[in-house]
């Protein structure tokens, strides 16, 4: 059994990025099957999660410094961003992106004589990714700004006292510390993002060559055998790992961005979700 | 509806925009705009009850009970929401039908679950299926409601454990030197006192919910997403209305929908907000009293 079970992986363990076996299992589902298909799948979670995650910190803190400003032509705009993908459904902007992105001209966009080629942005990878990007890219922008607000005034003036100004000052007082009011929040919403990736191929984008994320292939073997009960938990134990996994990154982070507190002053990066996305 | 509208071909301009979004199609789209506002209804008290019992039994004195209600509270910060929406509608249907099975099917020795298929007698299905489309439909529509509440039970547990949490210890050492029972100090001191404190996380999660109502689709329920969809796809010439695929335009129209939801309920809460904290040890209550002073 362990021998098969190891052709299983190397047949399947890939079939979400579009390498070895083509076809999907049609029957004699083993445990082993689901297993290495979800598993496979949760490259693609990981895949969203990360590259949104990490373009969208440094989009959200654009975001967060534009809707702090005094100048209503950068406040306005940041707002009215922050408003739009934090007020409607991740579902519907989905949707809306890929209907947008179908009515693209197939032929791709000419510009100065060099086409555009436009077919690869209704694909998951770029287009599903790119909403992911905007949505967290909203929801951090609203925490980094909640955190900014929360500057203790005193550590401002003392900037102003070291006659720090404007680069310098940001960099070295004003970033660090809206990052670690805003870190737990951050965590929370790092935690909730990964879980929002499950919905990619649940709405408008279609899964190329079945080649989908962990919910999909669950889905897949749910409907197949008729039995929910073992790959909606095998799902559920990849995203617990995967939300552990988070906890300890951001809790080393958390502990680097107190480093300069001593030791029983450290506050302890505590998951109690009050506010969930 | 309208008189005009009894030969479509031939209109053109307003009147046709009039008759187009008249038709039944359209009138069932507008009234699936219900089925979203009688499921968030439904499921915010539902959810609060599931989540007040959650809280309760995370502070139980009984261990076995407290970790029933740790892992309640915690299993929705691990595991993806749309995994529970999955599961439970159809996990929930075919544990009724096996209950069902149990005592209305003759136990002539065929397995339920055989060959990947799941098959009780048709005595046992839910609802029968001589029963009309609209039991169909409600019973698709109380799972999602189950699936809905317990995912939200479990967020609102974690709000009200918090809130329960966040009541200052003396009042409840005052209760209970006037020598309330347990019971006694939950309920006249915790739950008054916890509101203030919950406010904020059950906002955000009523926030949540409305955000989360596009995902009955998922559920086969026909809601305004399998309407938007619907209705948007290209239509040939066979139609009576033939247009171009505007599918775009339609799940425009749904997100300006939620943008209204989202706008009003956040007018309304801090609205609520400002009532609650009024005359209360908090930041917000101590400015009211600043400002008015």
């Amino acid at each position: 059994m362990s021998d098969s079970c190891t052709q299983i992986i190397a047949d399947y363990a890939f079939r979400s990025l579009g390498y070895g076996e083509r076809l999907l299992p049609r029957s004699d589902f083993t445990l082993c099957h689901e297993f290495t298909l979800i598993g496979s799948g949760l490259i693609w979670n990981v895949y969203f999660g990360t590259l949104a995650l990490l373009f969208g910190f440094f989009f959200a803190t654009g975001l967060a410094l534009a809707k702090a400003a005094p100048s209503a032509a950068l406040r306005r705009p940041a707002e009215l961003f922050i408003f739009v993908f934090r007020g409607s459904p991740l579902f519907i902007q989905f949707f809306l992106a890929y209907e947008l992105l179908v009515m693209l001209p197939k032929a791709g966009i000419d510009v100065f004589g060099i086409t555009i080629e436009t077919a690869w942005t209704t694909r998951a990878w770029a287009g599903a990714l790119f909403v992911l990007f905007l949505n967290t890219s909203a929801y951090s922008a609203e925490i980094f700004y909640g955190a900014l607000q929360s500057v203790p005034k005193g550590d401002i003036e003392a900037a102003d006292a070291y006659g720090l100004t404007g680069w310098t000052k940001f960099r070295r007082v004003l970033w660090p510390t809206m990052l670690r009011l805003a870190w737990p929040s951050y965590t929370n919403e790092a935690i909730f993002l990964f879980h929002a990736t499950t919905l990619v191929f649940f709405s408008g984008f279609p899964a190329f060559q079945q080649r989908g994320d962990a919910l999909y292939y669950a889905k897949f073997f749910a409907d197949k055998t008729f039995n929910p009960f073992i790959p909606y938990p095998i799902t559920a134990f990849y995203f617990i790992l995967v939300t552990l996994a988070l906890i300890g990154l951001f809790g080393i982070v958390n502990r680097r961005l107190n480093r300069h507190l001593p030791g029983h002053h450290r506050p302890k990066l505590r998951i109690r979700p009050q506010i969930i996305r | 509806m309208f008189d005009f509208c009894a030969d479509p071909k031939t209109l053109e301009g307003l009147s046709w925009l009039m008759c187009y979004l008249t038709t039944g199609k359209h009138m069932m789209f507008y009234s699936s705009f219900f089925v979203v506002l009688a499921l968030m209804l439904i499921v915010a008290p539902v959810a609060l009850a599931f989540g007040f019992g959650g809280a309760i039994a995370a502070r139980s004195p009984i261990a076995p009970l407290r970790w029933l209600g740790k892992t309640y509270t915690s299993m929705v910060r691990g595991i993806p929401d749309i995994v529970f929406f999955l599961f439970v509608p159809v996990a929930m249907d075919q544990g009724l039908e096996y209950l069902r099975y149990l005592y209305k099917c003759p136990h002539d020795g065929t397995p339920v679950w055989a060959n990947n298929e799941f098959s009780v007698c048709a005595a046992a299905k839910l609802p029968l299926s001589t029963s009309p489309q609209i039991w169909h439909e409600v019973y698709g529509f109380a799972l999602a409601v189950i699936a809905f509440a317990i995912v939200f039970g479990a967020f609102a547990a974690n709000v009200l454990y918090g809130a329960m949490n966040a009541v200052p210890r003396a009042q409840l050492e005052t209760a209970e030197a006037y020598g309330m029972s347990p019971a006694q100090v939950r309920r006249r001191v915790l739950i008054p006192q916890m509101w203030t404190y919950a406010l904020p996380g059950l906002s955000n999660l009523w926030m949540i919910l409305i955000k989360a109502t596009p995902l009955l689709f998922l559920l086969g329920v026909e809601d305004i997403v399998y309407w938007a969809r619907e209705l948007g796809a290209t239509k040939s010439q066979i139609y009576d209305y033939p247009h171009p695929d505007w599918r775009f335009w339609y799940v425009l129209a749904l997100l300006v929908f939620y943008l209204g939801m989202t706008k009003l309920s956040e007018l309304a809460l801090d609205r609520l907000s400002a009532r609650l904290s009024k005359g209360q040890a908090t930041m917000a209550g101590e400015a009211q009293r600043k400002a008015a002073a």
